[in-house]
């Protein structure tokens, strides 16, 4: 370039009277520039200009340019991952708010969560939210979790985003437990208690095998959470590290990954349409070599050359997903807030060392454990707790039926599937505990049995036992492993709600069977 | 004629390429471990796991007492002294007694004897035995964090 072009470029774009009446008029057009500068393109009447709406836009490209209209509809995803991701943010904004005045020590942590509640401008309103809003984050995450499966969400190519929203509802757990610790009052320290020394239980195995002398996972994992051998200080930090730091950055991360993968593995499953017109679909192995040119399509997996048909379905993620989204969103802030308004989070006394509580309950998603734990500390809290997660991460790779992604229940077989198990969970989980509560176990009848014995026979294994082999039997009797993969799923999900719903109203002071908490004992 | 005893040579490029790349895995993992490190405690908060509890002759024979803040019952019987933790072995709630000499576990309803052996519930192992001893100046001592064989008696 010449200097003479430099000087020519600015002259030829406006005529310049040069001095104030440019700054004049550069002033007034500040909002209009701003704005141009801002949203690069026109307003979104036409289909590309809707794509670039989306495009253009840090925040709003996480949605695709086009969305297939299937996907709008509520049955689709009834909305549910987005209400489990409004409510972390909602989370996060007073989880912040709270940050403000709570004080992680020992001598100030009850205080300072007092003042949230009793002094503090909104405080109470706050800390409300923030308590019902991750009470609702667990439940919300548990259930986008049955939507994705019984949708056959998760097979080829999703069987990856399962495994990371895996991940997510791990560290959803991990930011509620701990969470819970945070108020420092009887109940937060009894439940953190019983928590960590779950964490410990490895050591029952590992004592019964006579090891643990040289090979003490469970101490590790004890002192590794709470840096002691007891709920103090040093547990407080840590727990509160993990919670305001560490585990909602670590949600984020793994987010951004999850609604990445979204996109890339082609949207949301839906059922494919027949499309008459495009030959069958081949795979790349197949093909000879010297076909291989085609671009792009050869590395989107699946069946790419549906792509195109199914376009014709798409509509602009602008508007439509946007409302739906933005209304969800509205939805969800508007329930937590009247939450919030009308229930107060609960607070108990200080947290005393020497006394328990009696009953010490954990938060409604953990008592289903909790009951499990009755039975034996390391199955119940550790055992069957990997196996279920183990077990549900490895659906998509056991189950690799093609057909049917979309479709509710994989149809007709599939629901009636999961009806008779649902029935068979009921059965089974209330007779066995029925048992357990009327003839006690095996330590009842045999008072010397080796605790190893009741680690590998307890109601929990049996439980476990009984459902895994009702769905190896549907996997014989139907030939399938999508509906053995439904049958094992209901079950143990129908199992869990059961267990929940006994230990919270059933189970009492020293864990007694009562039929409803007004026949406790008063002391 | 590559085979087993003369493998087809990897082309030196290649193989300084994946070196560097082995190599600098291998560092990242050796950092990640070395940083998990840090948390895993090396010196423990609690100051000194040994209480005195006073004078031996306070706990009479055949008395039993309790110290609810050390967590524990001192029992004299015929042998001796002995230390019973209250702390259950399952989850670590503190089991009281009941009228009846037992004890029972208010968490998942673990039973122990009134010697502290399983009678029922979840609990893996008996109640502990903590050690007893004699300080110089004659009180008698807990270590809280030192288990002992049940049969230990401490004998004043
Ligand atoms: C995203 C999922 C989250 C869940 C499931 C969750 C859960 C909980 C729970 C159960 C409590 C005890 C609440 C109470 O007793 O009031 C709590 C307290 C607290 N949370 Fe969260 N939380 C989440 C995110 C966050 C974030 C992102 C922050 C901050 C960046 C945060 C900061 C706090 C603070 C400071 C407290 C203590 C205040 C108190 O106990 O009232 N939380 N959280
Ligand atoms: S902690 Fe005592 S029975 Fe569970």
């Amino acid at each position: 370039m010449t200097p003479l072009d430099t000087q020519s470029a600015p002259a030829s774009e406006a005529p310049r009277p040069g001095g104030m009446s440019t700054f004049l008029a550069n002033l007034l057009d500040v909002p209009r520039s701003l704005y141009d500068s801002i949203v690069r393109h026109g307003p979104p009447t036409s289909d590309r200009t809707k794509s670039q709406t989306v495009v253009s836009n840090f925040f709003l490209h996480v949605l695709p340019a086009h969305i297939h209209v299937d996907s709008l509809k509520f049955w689709a995803t009834c909305g549910l991952g987005i209400v489990t991701g409004v409510l972390f943010g909602l989370l996060c904004v007073t989880g912040i708010l709270l940050m403000v005045y709570y004080k992680p020590s020992v001598a100030e942590a009850y205080d300072s969560v007092k003042d949230i509640v009793f002094v503090v401008p909104t405080g109470r309103f706050m800390r409300n939210i923030h308590r019902w809003a991750a009470h609702a984050m667990v439940a919300f995450v548990i259930l986008h979790m049955a939507r994705v499966f019984y949708t056959s969400a998760y097979k080829a190519p999703r069987q990856f985003n399962w495994l990371i929203g895996m991940v997510l509802f791990v560290l959803t757990l991990g930011m509620s437990f701990t969470g819970y610790l945070l108020p420092w009052d009887q109940l937060a320290y009894w439940a953190i208690t019983i928590g960590a020394n779950i964490a410990q239980s490895p050591r029952e195995l590992t004592d019964a095998l006579g090891v643990t002398s040289w090979l003490d996972v469970g101490g590790m994992q004890k002192e590794l959470l709470l840096g002691a051998h007891y709920v103090g200080q040093e547990a407080l930090i840590r727990f509160y590290v993990l919670h305001v730091m560490v585990l909602p950055l670590a949600t984020c991360i793994v987010l951004g990954a999850h609604m990445w993968r979204v996109r890339k593995d082609g949207g949301l499953a839906r059922p494919e349409k027949p499309v008459p017109a495009v030959p069958p679909p081949v795979s790349v192995k197949e093909l000879p070599a010297s076909t291989r040119s085609w671009g792009l399509m050869a590395v989107v997996k699946g069946q790419s050359p549906h792509v195109g048909a199914e376009m014709e379905d798409a509509v602009p993620a602008y508007p439509g997903a946007l409302y739906a989204i933005a209304a969800l969103s509205m939805l969800t802030v508007a329930a937590s807030l009247v939450l919030g308004y009308l229930f107060d989070a609960p607070l108990k006394e200080l947290a005393a060392p020497t006394v328990p509580e009696n009953p010490a309950k954990a938060p409604w998603y953990f008592l289903g454990l909790q009951e499990l734990v009755s039975y034996s500390a390391f199955m119940g809290g550790v055992g069957i707790p990997g196996i279920v997660v183990l077990g549900l991460g490895l659906i998509p790779y056991l189950d690799r039926e093609r057909e049917d992604a979309g479709v509710w229940f994989s149809g007709r077989r599939g629901r009636t599937v999961a009806v008779a198990s649902a029935l068979f969970a009921v059965a089974w989980t209330v007779l066995q505990l029925w048992f357990t509560v009327r003839f006690g176990w095996l330590r009842n009848w045999y008072p010397e049995i080796p605790q190893l014995a009741i680690t590998i026979l307890n109601p929990g294994t049996v439980i476990v036992a009984v459902f895994a082999l009702w769905s190896i039997a549907t996997v014989q009797l139907t030939r399938s492993t999508r509906l053995g993969a439904i049958a094992l799923f209901t079950c143990f999900l129908v199992s869990f709600a059961i267990l929940t719903y006994f230990a919270t109203v059933h189970r009492g002071p020293n864990w007694d069977f009562y039929w409803w908490p007004s026949m406790w004992p008063r002391h | 004629m590559p085979g087993r005893l003369e493998p087809e040579p990897i082309p030196r490029r290649d193989f300084l390429g994946l070196a560097a790349v082995w190599s600098a895995v291998a560092a990242f993992f050796a950092a990640a471990i070395g940083a998990l490190r840090l948390p895993m405690p090396a010196v423990f908060p609690e100051s000194n796991s040994k209480v005195k509890l006073g004078p031996p002759d306070a706990f009479r024979p055949g008395s039993q007492t309790h110290l609810p803040e050390q967590k524990l019952w001192v029992v004299h019987d015929e042998g001796g002294l002995y230390a019973l933790s209250t702390v259950c072995t399952h989850l670590g709630c503190i089991a009281g007694k009941e009228k009846s000499g037992e004890f029972r576990c208010p968490c998942h309803g673990s039973v122990f004897s009134k010697e502290g052996k399983v009678l029922g519930g979840p609990a893996p192992k008996a109640l502990g035995r903590l050690a007893l001893s004699l300080a110089p100046d004659g009180q008698l001592v807990c270590d809280t964090m030192t288990a002992v064989d049940p049969a230990t008696r401490l004998k004043v």
